[in-house]
């Protein structure tokens, strides 16, 4: 995992000859803002699938410091009770500067963790504030977790959320606020035009309530997508945004390690700035430049 | 009104002066905890201040000057050293010892699985039993604990929170197996489970069945031990994990206001229980910050319980409070000096009304202190009862510019918190959300940075080294055999007491817990049973869950 | 793209103060470094699994209660019997010259004392994994 994450050269060839071995687990997403309590979810949804005899994989994924580059990834403080069941792998991951809610190399991680034989992966998203959609790309099933307190945003800042929810979770529903918010959930999916409705739940994750209708949620989310030839659609759709993904980033390195490329880039920006170039006649000129020298740095 | 304008010219032309000066770069223009000072006080600074009605005698509301009319000169305040190690045997020595030498209170300091509900015999005990301070699994460690002390007439202080209510009626009960009524024992269990969750950590349950546990005790306590004081609201460890003062006075305050909340939730009369709620504070080493601290708590303490928790009786009213100097002060090197730290440290809590107070000895940041370390220590505050002269006048430094300004500014600072707390919806909320955790993890980078950049100067670690220092004062060192004959004295009892007798105690814990009966009657129960301090953790904690920290930096 | 040291910061035992782990995380993390914290009450077994799922390239751990003696030993024990050895452990907390002296013999890495700035850890960590 270590080696994918640091994105060494023989990483992609290890994904290559561990892939015939991941299309086995299935991908559970957690997504939500945060305080919304979602690593005591996933605590107790894995527990669950090990009651159900299944091993799981667990991801999680905090931010990394824009201005130092580390991170603290604190996540397992809230799965200490996982910590020494052989059944269930955890790995923190920092995002290591991507946006989105997930780390660059979450996809590949999981894939491993899908090699190595784990029935279920759980996902779960930074919960720093921002969009975090990223998540329903790698998972199967998404879970979009909200509080009461919530409630009076979701309309505007969580338009995006509403999309990709294939479950959605009113959790610490105890408190006040927790069935306007299940209404109003309801009331947004209802517009939404499609053949199923995603269902919302009602959870006290501290307390382990609803656990076990969320664990069934998530079966009949399976069936549905197997029996509907939705999975189909999505692993069609995935494997292709995985192949887009692997081409750009070996342009993109490519295109950076050709040293013609960055010594120019030098000199149009010292143009541009002499008020004798532009960037955008600039960028023109580098891509020309590139594809003139291809195949010659690497 | 020209002269008092004054100040402000001063005030420019001394900043002018330092400017020019060779140091700039170490703070001298705010408080350790970063209330911004200036370099000269002048009248204008307290227009505002009135008296009678910010300050009043002492004795008198709003209680700033003090608590009672006469103060030290009427009573000097209680020497309590917090100590224990070891077995209760090793304790049991030392607090004769320091009986004999003056002391005028006990304070039990226990062992990390004892303050966590944890027998000595538990596998996570490993390596701890015994450590920092007295390791108690049981009825008869405590019996052993306090044998030949008499119980009628010592105050006796126990900081133990998670599993107070046990541990509390382990000292119940050895009073009553010696024929002594609970009604005329006298001391403190800390039990303030608020400040573990933000600071000290030595929590069990969630808070909302700890919450229930405290309010079944201030009952138990008002029917049965009415001279007992049923929660210390401490604000030391709040301080000790790294909060500004203001911080401690702002968190440790809102905690005093949930348990009063809760006591009169509970159904209970405030002025039945609010006499018995006791403060706990830090002293650190901003000599004026940390009296102007306390003067603006009981002002603070005062006028709420009165106006917003309507309490009639003046006892409800009093900021009484326990003080322990600043255990993060002291450093590892050149350990003689935490000697002076922390007799200047004693003596801002003298000065600012203190009813208790242990001090520090010069050793702790390496171990458990040495018989003469500690003896030193309390030679310290003996040293400032009776050769300084400070405790002859009552509230010596009211009407200081500087000392009322300070006051009313830290005041203030925590009104502010309060606000914020209360739009987080209150206290408990707060701490789930881990809002006063992370301005405390906050404050303490805050102050280690300002520390390593050298802008706060701490004598022998940053600035005037020794170098190839090496520590020459003794440590003390704890026998290794205590976790081996707490493991036998354990296994001992457990063949030796009515195992079913102890069985059916812990059923009716249980039944308690799961009911609104009130917890402390079989508990004791249990404790007289000879049950185990795990045993009966356990049995709550198969009901009411155990806690769990949000992650926070 | 250039690797990443991972750190695992832990408290083991039932010693809550975490300020200095606290503080010790946060100037790892503002160095650069990317640093796993596992929170409150570990044992030795909850650290060692965590260091291996997590693949960290070191442990540190912070120990106050005078518990040093048994917990260093013990997860040092567990990581050679995972054949984890690579990993450094190191910590620190108030630990006198002479259990120093045995614990470094036994193979622990540095331990820092009361005072210790933070910028002196990340400089022995970034020593380490470049002499390394």
């Amino acid at each position: 995992m270590t080696i994918i994450e640091n994105n060494k050269d023989h990483a992609n060839q290890i994904l290559h000859r561990i892939y015939h071995r991941t299309s086995h687990a299935w991908r559970i997403g957690i997504t939500g803002p945060p305080g919304a309590g979602k690593s005591t979810l996933v605590e107790r949804l894995a527990i669950d699938f090990v009651k159900h005899n299944k091993t799981v994989g667990i991801v999680c994924i905090d931010p990394t410091s824009p201005f130092s580059g580390g991170a603290i990834l604190g996540d397992r403080v809230r799965m200490s009770s996982l910590f020494l069941d052989p059944k269930i792998f955890i790995r923190s991951m920092a995002t290591r500067g991507s946006l989105g809610g997930v780390a660059r190399a979450t996809n590949e991680v999981c894939d491993l963790l899908d090699a190595f034989h784990k029935d279920i992966i759980i996902i779960e998203t930074i919960g720093v504030g921002q969009v975090e959609l990223d998540v329903a790309g790698i998972a199967n099933t998404t879970i979009v977790v909200l509080v009461p307190e919530a409630g009076d945003s979701i309309q505007t800042m969580k338009a995006g959320l509403m999309e990709i929810g294939d479950i959605f979770v009113v959790n610490k529903s105890d408190r006040e606020g927790a069935d306007r918010l299940t209404m109003e959930i309801e009331s947004v999916l209802e517009m939404k035009n499609s053949q199923r409705t995603p269902p919302v739940l009602k959870t006290v994750a501290t307390e382990g309530k609803g656990i076990t209708d969320l664990y069934n949620c998530i079966m009949e989310h399976q069936k549905y997508l197997v029996s509907s030839g939705d999975f189909t659609k999505q692993k069609r759709e995935k494997i292709t945004s995985e192949i887009v993904e692997l081409i750009d980033s070996k342009i993109k390195s490519n295109l950076w390690q050709n040293k013609k490329i960055n010594s120019n880039l030098t000199l149009l920006v010292e143009k541009v700035i002499k008020g004798q170039q532009t960037p955008y006649h600039a960028s023109e000129k580098l891509i020309k430049i590139w594809k003139n020298s291809r195949g010659v740095s690497r | 009104m020209e002269k008092q304008q004054g100040g402000k010219q001063v005030n420019k032309k001394l900043n002018k002066k330092e400017a020019n000066a060779q140091s700039p770069k170490r703070i001298i223009n705010e408080t350790i905890s970063g209330i911004p000072i200036k370099a000269i006080y002048v009248p204008t600074d307290i227009k505002t201040l009135n008296y009678n009605r910010d300050l009043g005698f002492p004795g008198e509301y709003p209680f700033t000057r003090g608590i009672r009319e006469t103060m030290y000169r009427g009573r000097p305040w209680t020497m309590r050293q917090f100590s224990g190690f070891g077995t209760s045997k090793d304790t049991n020595k030392r607090y004769k010892f320091l009986l004999a030498h003056g002391e005028t209170g006990l304070s039990v300091a226990f062992d990390f699985p004892t303050l966590y509900g944890r027998d000595s015999d538990d596998s996570i005990s490993t390596g701890e039993v015994g450590k920092c301070g007295v390791a108690i699994s049981s009825l008869e460690d405590m019996e052993t604990l306090f044998d030949g002390i008499p119980l009628d007439k010592v105050s006796t202080s126990m900081t133990i929170n998670g599993p107070a209510s046990v541990v509390w009626a382990f000292y119940i009960a050895a009073a009553e197996n010696r024929g002594i009524k609970s009604n005329i024992l006298r001391g403190t269990i800390q039990n303030d489970i608020l400040k573990e969750y933000i600071a000290q950590k030595s929590w069990i349950f969630p808070p909302e069945p700890s919450m229930r546990i405290i309010t079944d005790i201030m009952e138990f306590g008002a029917k049965h031990v009415p001279q007992w004081n049923t929660i210390s609201i401490s604000g030391y460890h709040i301080r000790e994990a790294g909060s500004t003062a203001v911080q401690e006075l702002a968190f440790t305050l809102a905690d005093g206001f949930t348990y009063v909340e809760a006591g009169i939730k509970a159904g209970l009369d405030v002025d039945i229980f609010a006499p018995r709620l006791s403060y706990f504070f830090n002293s650190h080493l901003d000599f004026f910050e940390e009296i102007a601290k306390y003067r603006a708590a009981r002002r603070i303490w005062a006028r709420e319980m009165k106006n917003k928790y309507k309490a009639k009786k003046q006892e409800s009213l009093l900021l009484r409070f326990h003080t322990q100097t600043a255990g993060c002060t002291l450093t590892a090197q050149q350990p003689e000096n935490n000697i002076v730290r922390t007799a200047f440290q004693g003596l801002a809590a003298v000065l600012g009304g203190t009813q208790s107070l242990h001090t520090n000895s010069m050793d702790e940041t390496w171990a458990l202190p040495t018989e003469k370390a500690v003896l030193i220590a309390l030679r310290t505050q003996q040293l400032i009862a009776n050769e300084t002269g400070v405790a002859n006048v009552i509230d010596p430094l009211a009407g200081s510019y500087f000392i009322e300004s300070l006051t009313n500014e830290i005041e203030k600072e925590a009104y502010k918190y309060f606000d914020k707390i209360n739009k987080l919806g209150g206290m408990v909320k707060a701490i789930e959300n881990g809002f006063p955790q992370r301005e405390i993890a906050d404050a303490a980078y805050r102050y280690q940075k300002a520390v390593e950049e050298k802008r706060r100067i701490v004598v022998g670690v940053n600035d005037f080294v020794l170098d190839e220092e090496k520590i020459e004062i003794p440590i003390l060192k704890i026998n290794k055999g205590v976790e081996q004959e707490q493991h036998k004295r354990l296994s001992d009892l457990r063949k030796k007491r009515n195992n079913n007798k102890v069985q059916k105690s812990l059923k009716a814990v249980k039944h308690a817990a799961q009911t609104k009966e009130n917890i402390m009657y079989p508990i004791l129960d249990a404790a007289k049973a000879y049950a185990t301090l795990g045993e009966v953790c356990n049995a709550m904690k198969e009901v009411f869950g155990v806690y769990k920290e949000p992650p926070m930096f | 793209m250039n690797k990443k040291l991972r750190i695992l910061v832990a408290k083991p035992g039932l010693d809550g103060h975490d300020r200095g782990a606290k503080v010790v995380a946060r100037a790892l993390r503002d160095a650069g470094f990317e640093v796993i914290y596992t929170g409150l009450h570990q044992t030795p077994e909850m650290i060692v699994t965590a260091a291996i799922q997590e693949d960290v390239d070191a442990i540190g751990l912070s120990i106050l209660s005078g518990a040093h003696m048994t917990l260093f030993p013990n997860v040092l024990k567990l990581l050679k019997k995972q054949k984890a050895t690579d990993i450094l452990l190191f910590g620190g907390g108030i630990i006198p010259d002479e259990d120093k002296k045995v614990l470094y013999k036994s193979g622990i890495g540095k331990l820092f004392g009361p005072g210790t700035p933070t910028s002196e850890i990340v400089e022995y960590l970034k020593k380490y994994f470049k002499t390394e």
